[in-house]
């Protein structure tokens, strides 16, 4: 199976060759490097990037205009903010210009903790994102929705923001991405570049379809009937291991993977809700205006009369930064413990 | 410390698919450099180019006289425009006027050089809030103008969404006119690397002012315009007016010329006296030639007036700075190409081509307020919450 580098890289390679990705580019994503995280070794329309990212993504914004359809990259997210206006920029020029311009461009971020990258390697920007509009905003929990969103992204007219959860990076998926050969040894002699002098390495590239992950488009990972936990990224992963892990203790947790934060798939969260009465919205962008605030109002205003408890969010604790030592790090953004204790206190509440 | 003019330099490196020989190159300097030498049309000026295209001569106006008098013509109809608009704005059938009375030399002699048209084969224009005289230089007529300030639904280029001067017509490949100053300087990177690709002779420019030199996006436009061997074909144009609303150039600026900054890069610059039409179209003339050609970059300074103030939150007064169609009109009377009849016929034509316009356009729909969800994603996807 690929891991989720592999994964967008194949991604990508679909992109240059059947769907017309013109540019692949940000800092080091050209060859010999191939991204700081790999995922766009071996592609043919990469390139290196100056040290800017209002460049970057000023770049991109231009080919855009241009109708070419360009990937560039943030190397990470917390080094970002500098191009907010300029991202805001790119979310409202269909709109400002009143359908003159649209902008069929995809931007790549690696977010999150979990990798222990201290204060400047842990930002999460799906919060950010979500105040982004004019722009759809993906993020995978695996390797096979990294495949198929990725292919959505470049497909779609819109920009589109594909945000990388760094610590699944190196995740391999349950599922193969359709055409991938099923030996992970095989697959790492195909796209893996060598260790050393990379001067004369080319990828050989594995036949794999044009597979869509919908945008908008969420997914359960765990069915259950006592409680919801509507999360993306690494937090799936974490919540699907509480949620098999109380199922042993008789509580039956659903659990879904929004896969796509902006725009989000309400009528898979209502339905759910509908059906538990009790909701956690978990990820590990800050608390305070953090997205799942949105979705935990909607809830209130639509399914008011149909909880059985407090909706909750389990989110980043406002803090400054996430401190690089595991304790500091553990305590600031949610853990499997946390998870539980909030499940736990949603699970006992009486209406 | 010593300062010098705006370098004389030319790129040092061309991109593989606009290439030329090194000796091509070599005379094109040298004959540039002869001409630039007998012209002395100011003193400020600097400029070296790559061979140049033949052009007509009219006593020392170096221009034909039919360049001459369209270049005039176009001059009135855009100041005539924007003094309508800022009319329509006193009488409240605006909210807010910015744009472009004392850039008409440079703005009307850019435009009559654009290659227009759409896509990548053609230029690309990433112009800011001072633009209608490129515009009207492009063939915009006085409607388009008209219909952005009042916002009305008519309105070709944002439905009634954006302030006067915040043009984007496709068809001529205008992009967005955006209001965060100096974004055009980034997002000109994108269209430049595309039309690099392709090879062919379209350009991009980009034009903004001085005060807007100081954000970050100016400097990205250097750096990646003259990345060896990726050099991109790209018109850096700064119009400085010495102002940045309220603040003067001179307490935040010590670079005396802007073009400066391009010489660190080996890039091809020049200062220029913006208020002298025939200075400026040889210029731009000059410069677009070698961007063509050699698919290099130039960064090009071009020295204007402000004559209506900032915008509309400045009161939209008269300033008294040095006017560019007066004296471009003393000039071309003086060699006899224009006579004050023929001036005031003009001057009276557009004014009263911008008031009925105004008048026309008045009575025309405003945009319905349900149309605000429209176009916030390609298709008119829904992009309501509430709808999903
Ligand atoms: C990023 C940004 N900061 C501030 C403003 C507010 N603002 C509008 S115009 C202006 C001055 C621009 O001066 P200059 O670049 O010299 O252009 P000019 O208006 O003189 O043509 C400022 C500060 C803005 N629009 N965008
Ligand atoms: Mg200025």
């Amino acid at each position: 199976m690929a891991n989720m580098a592999q994964a967008i890289r194949m991604a990508l390679h679909v992109g240059e060759t059947q769907l017309g990705v013109t540019d692949i580019f940000g800092q080091d994503v050209g060859m010999p490097l191939g991204g700081v995280f790999t995922a766009t070794q071996g592609l043919e329309n990469t390139w290196n990037a100056p040290l800017d990212e209002r460049g970057i993504v000023g770049a991109a914004i231009g080919l855009g205009l241009a109708g070419d359809r360009a990937v560039a990259e943030i190397q990470f997210c917390d080094y970002i903010f500098n191009t907010i206006d300029l991202l805001k920029m790119a979310g409202n020029t269909y709109w400002a210009t009143n359908g003159n311009y649209n902008l069929p461009i995809t931007l790549m971020t690696p977010v999150g903790a979990g990798i222990r990258g201290s204060i400047y390697h842990s930002h999460s920007f799906d919060a950010w994102a979500s105040r982004l509009p004019g722009w759809k905003v993906v993020m995978p929990s695996n390797a096979l929705d990294a495949y198929g969103l990725l292919i959505s992204a470049i497909k779609d007219p819109n920009p589109v923001m594909f945000l990388k959860p760094k610590a699944l990076l190196r995740v391999r998926g349950e599922e193969l991405i359709p055409g991938e050969p099923e030996s992970e040894k095989e697959l790492k002699a195909m796209i893996d570049a060598p260790i050393g002098d990379r001067s004369n390495w080319k990828a050989k590239w594995p036949n794999t379809e044009i597979y869509e992950v919908p945008i908008g488009q969420g997914k359960v990972t765990r069915e259950g009937t006592d409680a919801t936990i509507v999360t993306y990224g690494r937090h799936v992963l974490m919540a699907n291991t509480v949620a098999d892990r109380m199922r042993d203790q008789g509580r039956s947790i659903e659990v879904i993977d929004l896969r796509s934060i902006y725009p989000y798939d309400w009528s898979l969260i209502k339905s759910s809700i509908s059906k538990t009465g009790r909701v956690l919205f978990l990820n590990e962008d800050t608390e305070v205006t953090n997205f799942a605030e949105h979705l935990v109002y909607r809830c209130t205003q639509e399914l008011f009369y149909e909880l059985m408890a407090r909706p909750r969010v389990l989110a980043g604790k406002n803090l400054p930064g996430i401190g690089l030592h595991a304790n500091l790090e553990e305590n600031s953004v949610p853990q499997e413990r946390d998870i539980e204790r909030e499940l736990s206190e949603l699970l006992e509440e009486v209406p | 410390m010593t300062r010098k003019k705006a370098s004389k330099k030319k790129g040092k490196t061309s991109s593989p698919s606009r290439s030329k020989s090194k000796k091509a190159k070599k005379s094109a300097t040298k004959k540039a450099t002869k001409k630039s030498a007998a012209k002395k049309t100011t003193s400020r000026k600097k400029t070296t180019t790559s061979k140049q295209p033949p052009k007509k001569k009219l006593g020392s106006l170096e221009l034909d006289k039919e360049t001459l008098l369209g270049m005039h013509d176009l001059m009135v109809k855009s100041r005539k425009l924007e003094e309508r608009m800022i009319q329509i704005y006193k009488r409240g059938d605006a909210y807010f006027w910015i744009g472009a009375p004392g850039e008409e030399a440079f703005g009307v002699a850019l435009g009559m050089q654009i290659q227009k048209g759409q896509g990548p084969e053609y230029d690309y224009s990433h112009l800011h809030y001072r633009c209608t005289p490129t515009l009207i230089a492009m063939g915009m007529e006085m409607e388009p103008a008209i219909r952005l300030i009042m916002n009305k639904a008519t309105d070709p280029c944002t439905g009634g969404r954006n302030f006067s001067n915040h043009y984007c017509f496709p068809e001529w490949n205008i992009v967005p006119v955006t209001s965060p100053i100096e974004v055009q300087y980034s997002a000109a990177i994108g269209t430049a690397i595309a039309q690099r690709r392709r090879g062919n002779k379209g350009i991009s420019i980009v034009s903004g002012g001085d005060a807007g030199t100081a954000e970050g996006d100016f400097a990205s436009s250097l750096i990646w315009s003259s990345r060896p061997g990726f050099e991109l074909p790209m018109y850096i144009t700064v119009q400085n007016n010495r102002w940045g609303i309220s603040t003067d150039y001179g307490s935040q600026h010590g670079e005396k010329y802007i073009a400066d900054r391009g010489r660190a890069f080996g890039m091809r610059t020049g200062y220029y006296n913006g208020n002298d039409p025939i200075e400026t179209y040889l210029a731009i003339q000059d410069d677009m030639y070698y961007i063509r050609r050699n698919g290099l970059p130039v960064l090009a300074e071009f020295e204007v007036s402000r004559l209506y103030g900032h915008s509309s939150a400045s009161g939209a007064n008269p300033t008294g700075d040095v006017c560019c169609i007066e004296l471009f009109e003393d000039k071309l009377l003086r060699h006899g190409i224009l006579t004050k009849e023929l001036i005031k016929e003009r001057h009276d034509q557009y004014q009263e081509e911008a008031r009925s316009v105004a008048e026309k356009v008045r009575t025309e729909a405003d945009p319905q307020a349900d149309t605000i969800w429209d176009n916030v994603w390609v298709d008119n996807e829904n992009a309501d919450w509430r709808k999903f």
